[in-house]
This record gives structure tokens, sequence and C-alpha cells, in this order.
């Protein structure tokens, strides 16, 4: 073989190893997570999921708190998120002038690229006392004895807690979310569109019985990325959230997701036990957002390619 | 001919517009309020307090005076180190995925893995690197930090680089070829050049990424109230300063924290912008 030949195949094959890494990476983090939480696991079983207890001192370790804290602060992002998403990708599609389209895009995009720990700072020592001076006294006198709403949204007026959380979150991902609907909406044929203008549909109609139902499974696999987001997002979490670990039923009060447990208690853990419970909670986080990502890519996988330039 | 106009159900239809359009301008309006409010934030917070002693006193003790020179140091030092490992892994997986993969079966797996690595939580991989390199060394160093980083940077340079090599048109490929260069060479002097300013805008987002993350360097490269001399040790960084620096009762740790964080934000804003510019500007268009 003559030396292009010899550095064909290298050249080649070098590549395929590092394409092979990133699948290799993902075995890996799945492999190391699982040999970490094996003793935590071999303690406490399948109960880990249903346990709610998180203590320490008597080794006595549960997910159930931090689950459930994973997943109520997820839902309200999604709550607010997804109305908002919907409504800037429709603005930026149907309704904007095409000089501001750009302007407007980036600005979105930008609340993409700001790090978390800013939303963190921001929600902690900006929002959060606004948030318990203005508007948990009112939630608090409105829906006061309102039956489950009452007391879902009724408590102490702290500031931090699932709630600020969640709207935080809601803030985060509302830049993914709009960036994949309305790269959907764009590729709707202007010729389906024209035809139901034609006939004299409102341009309202036009989305909810033309656009809507083209890109359904698009704008479903974007709120699935949105949603993925939401749960694996650390910092701007364990800021506000208060970090009890106790389940309450009101909203306005503390709490704790996966990631924000992780983030503040995993250095200063002592002991197999603990450690490895916290692991646990990795891997549970892991299986959690890799379903909810995976669901979403399937759903988003002939979308343009271009994903890689939103970071 | 008559027509019957059903005057009151083309109203409602027509004020429904309306109020859903009206609705939409409002939403936008309030995805940009946060925006404006978070910059209005972090100027009016951290403004005051970015000054000289800012970039050349390590960090201070509580109630001493200092900068925040070791985390910016250390920042930069983590951040190209982890670039410096996460991008030629990803040029070169994506250059696999765009150029030499056409048959292969595995392909589309790595591809969908690649893109569910690019919103995986962060906090998972700073675990992970922790169990693999701190507990293995016995201590935090910056080394498992810039691992971290690197792993991050991984998933969005193998997507864009796969995105703009794709972008070159096959006619290329076809014309060093018929002139008889060998692949690796079609590659890296042919495509690599067409999509330069492509793949740098990729490297230059997983830059602006990776910089303000703060997750990942928890467990990893740790904080370092000095000065680190060797990436063996555990290294200060602005990330993690800030964080400690926020959630510290002294007055004068959050002054820095958030200038800290007006520095952070700047840099990640700008190398956005940046990265944007240089994709638009080049002679190869998409």
């Amino acid at each position: 073989m003559d030396r292009g030949k010899v550095l064909d195949v290298l050249f080649v094959q070098g590549t395929r190893f590092f394409a092979w890494m990133v699948l290799l990476i993902i075995l890996a983090v799945l492999f190391a997570l699982g040999k970490g939480a094996l003793p935590a696991l071999e303690k406490f079983g399948p109960g880990f999921l249903t346990s709610s207890s998180w203590n320490p001192v008597t080794e006595d370790f549960g997910a159930l708190v931090s689950i459930y804290g994973t997943l109520v602060t997820s839902i309200i992002a999604m709550l607010i998120g997804v109305p908002v998403s919907f409504g800037i990708a429709l603005f930026i599609t149907e309704l904007c002038p095409v000089w501001l389209k750009r302007p407007v895009g980036i600005a979105i995009e930008l609340l993409a690229a700001i790090p978390s720990i800013i939303y963190g700072m921001w929600g902690l020592f900006i929002f959060a006392p606004l948030f318990a001076d203005h508007v948990e006294p009112w939630l608090n006198s409105r829906f006061a004895g309102v039956p489950l709403l009452g007391s879902l949204l009724t408590g102490p007026p702290m500031g931090i807690g699932m709630a600020t959380a969640g709207i935080i979150l809601a803030i985060m991902i509302i830049p993914f979310m709009t960036a994949v609907m309305r790269d959907m909406f764009e590729v709707v044929p202007d010729v389906l569109k024209e035809s139901a203008y034609g006939i004299g549909a409102t341009t309202w109609e036009v989305v909810r019985r033309v656009v809507l139902p083209y890109t359904r499974a698009g704008v479903i696999g974007g709120i699935m990325l949105g949603l993925g987001r939401a749960m694996g997002e650390t910092m701007a979490v364990t800021f506000v959230i208060g970090n009890t670990n106790r389940i309450h039923a009101s909203l306005l009060m503390p709490g704790n997701t996966i990631s924000s447990s992780l983030a503040n208690e995993f250095t200063e853990a002592v002991g197999e036990i603990y450690t490895s419970s916290l692991i646990a909670l990795g891997l549970i986080l892991f299986f959690i957002t890799f379903i909810v990502l995976a669901l979403s890519r399937l759903l988003l996988h002939h979308l343009s390619r271009q994903e890689g330039l939103r970071t | 001919m008559s027509v019957v106009m059903d005057t009151a159900r083309f109203q409602r239809r027509k004020y429904l517009n309306i109020m859903v359009l009206c609705l939409s301008v409002l939403m936008t309006m309030f995805g940009l309020f946060w925006l404006v409010w978070l910059l209005w934030t972090l100027f009016s917070q951290g403004l005051p307090y970015v000054n000289s002693t800012l970039f050349f006193k390590a960090t201070p003790p509580p109630g001493g005076t200092g900068g925040l020179a070791n985390g910016i140091v250390g920042s930069l030092v983590l951040t190209v180190t982890g670039v410096l490992i996460g991008a030629p892994t990803g040029v070169l997986a994506g250059t696999y995925l765009s150029e030499f993969s056409r048959k292969s079966k595995i392909a589309p797996v790595i591809r969908f893995v690649n893109d569910i690595l690019l919103s995986a939580p962060s906090i998972i991989i700073g675990v992970f690197v922790y169990e693999i390199v701190v507990v293995p060394m016995g201590h935090f160093s910056g080394w498992a930090g810039a691992l971290a980083l690197a792993m991050i940077a991984l998933p969005v340079i193998v997507r864009t680089t796969e995105d703009m090599l794709r972008l070159v048109p096959d006619n290329m490929r076809e014309a060093a070829a018929a002139l008889g260069a060998p692949r690796w060479k079609v590659t890296t002097a042919i495509i690599y050049r067409a999509a330069r300013s492509g793949i740098l805008t990729g490297v230059l987002l997983a830059v602006a990424r990776i910089s303000g993350e703060t997750a990942p360097l928890l467990f990893t490269a740790l904080n370092n109230q000095f000065w680190s001399s060797s990436l063996n040790q555990p290294m200060a960084n602005l990330p993690v300063v800030i964080f400690q620096f926020a959630m510290s009762p002294y007055d004068d740790w959050q002054h820095l924290a958030w200038a800290g964080a007006l520095l952070i934000t700047l840099a990640v804003l700008g190398l956005n912008i940046v990265a944007r510019i240089i994709l638009k500007t080049p002679k190869m268009r998409k």
C-alpha cells in the first residue's frame, strides 16, 4: 500500500474511533452511576423510590421528595413556558414584520445563553423578595379557603420555594421550546396556509387548523425537549428552592429536586451509603431525562439540522 | 342571489383572532421582559464593583479586600483545557458522521445519543467525572474540571461540525477526488477549509456554553481560595466562586459575586454574538 492509502485508513478509522467515543461516554456514564448507586440500591431496594425519608444521621434515604420536587417544578415550568413559547413562536412566524424577526429571535435565544447560576442569583436576591412581598400575599388572600387551589397556592410568603423555582425554570426553557416551535412553523408549506386564508380563515384559524395539525409531532418534541431541560436544571433551582426534604402540599413551600440535592449535598456527604444514595438520585435523573429527551428526539428527528448552533 | 352572512359568528371569529394575536404579542414582550430585567439587574448590581482590583487580586477572606483574579484565570485555564480536549474529539467525530458513515448502521445511533447528550443535565456529568477521576485520584483537581467541561463541549461541537460539513456541496468532494486526492486530503484540505467558519462557530458556542457551567465543576475542580498553580490541584473558577460568595452572608463577598456574574454574562453573550457574526460573514454561506 502506498502512503496515501495508509493515511486514508488511519484518518477514517481515527474519526470513527472518536465518533464511537460519544457512544462510549453515555455507556460509561450509565455504568459509573450504576456502580456508584449499587450500595444504596442494595440496601434500600425498590423502596428507595417510594421512601420520603432523607436522614444522614440514621443513614436512611429515599428519593421520593427529590423526585416529587423535580416533577412539580418542571410541571409549573411547563404550564407557564409552553403557552409563552407558543405565543412567541406564533409572533415570530406569523405576525412579526420582517425587519424585527431576527432581533426578536436572537434576543429570545440569548435567554438560553445566560448561565444558570445567573438566573439563580437573580432569582434569590431580586425575584424572590418581590415575589414574597407582592405576589404571595395576593395569592394567600385570593385563594384562602378555595378547595384544592387553596392548599396549593397559599402558604407563608417566603419568596423561595417550588413556585419560584418553577417560574424561573419556565423562563430558562422558553428559548429552547420557542426555537423548535418556530422552526417547525416555518416549514409549513405556504400553499397550505394560503389556501386556508383563501377560503376566509383568520390568522388564528390558520394556525389552529393548518399549522398546528401539520407540525404536531414537532411541537410535542419541542415541549419534551423543554421538559428534559427543566428536569435537569441545577444551579438556578438550587438557589431558590429552599432545600428541605419534606413534601408539602403548598407550592409556596420550599422543597428539593434531584439536581439541587446533588449540588448541595454531594461534596459534604460522608459515608458510603450517603454518597451512594446521592449517586442513585443522579441515576434516576439520568433515566428520566434520557427517556424524555429520547422521545423528544424521535419526534424531532426530521427537524432541520441546525440544532447544535443553539447552546 | 343573496349572501346570508352570519355577522354574529363573523364578529366572534374576528375578535377571537384579535385576542389571540394580542396574546401572542404580550407573550413575546413577557419573554423579552425577563432578558431586560436580568441584564438590568446584572449591570446595576455588578457594575459598581468592577474595578482593577477585581482583575489583579485573588479572592479575599471575609472582610478583606480582594478581587476575582484567581477565579478568572482558573476559569480561563479550565475552559481552554476543556476545549482543547473537546474540540479535536468533537470535530473528528463530526467528520466521521458527515463524511465516512454513509453506509454505517451505528452512525444514526451515535447521532441520536449525541443529541441527547446535548441536552443532558450537566450535573450528571459532574457526578460521572467525580466517580471516574476524583475518586481514583483521591482529591479534586483542575484536570477533573476540564474533563467535565470537555464532555459538555463535545456534543455541541460534534453536532455543529456535522451540520457544517454537510453544507459543503458534494461537487467539491468529487472535484478533489477526481484530481486524485485521497480522502484524508479531501477532508482536511478542501472540506475543512470550506466549512472553517462554521466549525469555528461551533467551537465558540461550546466555549460560551462551558464558560458559565457551574454544576459539573462543583464536584470536580471544586474551588481554591488561592492561586492554583497546577491542574492537579483543586482550582479556583469563576462560577463556583460566584456560587459560594453569593450564598455567603458577607456583603463584600456578595458584591464580588455580582461583579463576577456580570463578567461571566458579558463574556458568554459576547461569545454568542461573535459566533453569529462569524457564521454570517463567510464566503461559504449555506
